[in-house]
């Protein structure tokens, strides 16, 4: 069984899922404009979570808010199920793709074969569609790939199954109700209304422009704190988050910058252009930042460039993000 | 960043399974679509990552001949897992699967054990107590 599935690639898992399943009903939001009205970016800095010894760091909201966000905002609704039995897991994905029904499910990059090896870490959070089965092999349609691929029974249920943090327990979904009576205007403005409060006006000093300030800060101690190899550790993990595949360059920050672009025109607010062209701006020194640490990280040392100055670089983002999403909350405000 | 700025930097990190899509600004400043094979620092920092990798797995080996730890702590780095990882896939808690890194614990572990850990590790109990494969 094959379903017609349009494939389309994006920067991001999440995104791409939803757009992909929307466009296989025939409504078309591309990646931009599902993350923008997901309200999906973001930034935080957790010194006290771990993962293999090096603090967590990430440029978007949690995995699963975007997809909610956006859904909320264009009123579609999405079944969702968690299974603990594999089998039947695999036997009601089998009746889904049946019916006719690409299902999209979370599962751990590690166990999906086809992806490149030297990306295949335990991230239990990936989202894939299903849109088939051959024989054994299951069709798999994977956002961050520019074609379709396939996948073992095996090699599936592992990565359905994965254990560890966040375990994705086989969870599968598809819209039962599509989108109506949305006023795309409306969703924008919603969209960017809660990524202006986001990034702004929480009072945590690790999340958001103030996360940006926090690890700014701790990064210019990591050195004397640290020492040389564990400060290239943390400052290389910090790097990996921003530009891995996923994040469309500058952790996100150039996904946000074309959903301002595409949505200056559709709402017709030339501001919003402005701001497109000044969040690209942002963007752009956080890839200088990548730029500079990276070759922090190939020296082994820490004085090709300072950690002050690269910690200097995160300060001007966050001032500009800073500026950016006030102003984009205040006129989100007024258009509402 | 515009559109002939996206770099294309190879190290064969994709294995030329495909390009990553980025969003670039096209001459008269509007997004599109753009792939890229890669790009230096990301190069780098991966590529120190699996280093670091390499590196644990190398001394958990070194460990595991010398008899300072149980084949376990090998395949546990050699699949990039942790304890707690583990422990999901044997259903103890990761501070009773931590003991099995140790021989002394290890030795007395049964078939049934032994089984969830070649599972989780997918490789056969022969494979996972025989020393003699990772010499």
């Amino acid at each position: 069984m094959k379903i017609d599935f349009p494939h389309k690639q994006s920067a991001h898992c999440e995104n791409g899922v939803v757009s992909n399943l929307l466009r296989f009903n025939g409504y078309d939001f591309d990646e931009p404009m599902v993350f923008g009205i997901g309200s999906g970016i973001f930034f935080t800095y957790i010194p006290f979570i771990k993962m293999n010894g090096i603090p967590v760091t990430s440029y978007r909201i949690l995995p699963g808010a975007i997809f909610k966000r956006f859904s909320k905002r264009i009123g579609m609704k999405v079944e969702s199920h968690t299974y603990s039995n594999t089998a039947k897991a695999m036997s009601e994905l089998d009746a889904m793709i049946d019916k006719g029904i690409p299902v999209g499910m979370l599962t751990s990059v590690y166990y999906l074969t086809y992806l490149p090896d030297a990306y295949r870490f335990h991230f239990n959070a990936h989202n894939i569609v299903v849109y088939g089965k051959e024989g054994s092999n299951y069709l798999v349609s994977d956002p961050v790939m520019e074609t379709t691929t396939t996948i073992a029974y095996e090699d599936l249920v592992r990565a359905r199954f994965a254990k560890g943090v966040a375990e994705p327990k086989g969870k599968m979904y598809y819209p039962t109700q599509l989108p109506k009576d949305f006023n795309i205007d409306d969703a924008i403005w919603r969209g960017i209304k809660r990524a202006g409060f986001d990034m702004t006006e929480i009072p945590i000093p690790i999340l958001a422009t103030k996360g940006m300030r926090y690890i700014a800060n701790r990064m210019q101690r990591w050195p004397e704190r640290l020492g040389d190899r564990k400060a290239i550790q943390y400052l290389g993990n910090v790097v990996r988050m921003q530009e891995e595949i996923g994040t469309g360059g500058a952790g996100f920050r150039f996904i946000y910058a074309a959903f301002l672009d595409k949505a200056s025109r559709i709402v017709n607010n030339n501001e919003l252009y402005d701001l497109s062209k000044e969040m690209t701006a942002a963007g752009d020194r956080w890839r200088d930042f990548a730029y500079y640490a990276g070759r922090v990280c190939k020296s082994r040392k820490s004085d090709v460039m300072s950690f002050a100055e690269l910690g200097d670089i995160i300060k001007e983002c966050a001032d500009r993000e800073d500026k950016i999403f006030r102003r984009l909350h205040q006129m989100a405000k007024e258009n509402i | 960043m515009k559109e002939d700025e996206v770099p294309q930097d190879d190290a064969n990190m994709l294995q030329g399974k495909f390009k990553k899509l980025y969003y670039a600004t096209d001459g008269s400043e509007r997004y599109k679509e753009v792939g890229s094979v890669g790009w230096e620092p990301e190069n780098v920092v991966l590529e120190q990552a699996w280093e670091d990798i390499r590196e644990n797995v190398e001394a958990a080996r070194q460990k595991v001949l010398s008899g300072e730890a149980s084949p376990i702590l090998y395949y546990m780095e050699k699949n990039l897992m942790t304890p707690e990882i583990i422990s999901g896939y044997i259903g103890l808690p990761a501070f009773i699967m931590k003991l099995h890194l140790k021989p002394f614990f290890y030795k007395m572990l049964g078939a049934k054990t032994l089984e969830k850990y070649a599972y989780t590790f997918r490789i056969s109990i022969n494979e996972l107590t025989d020393i003699n494969k990772i010499k």
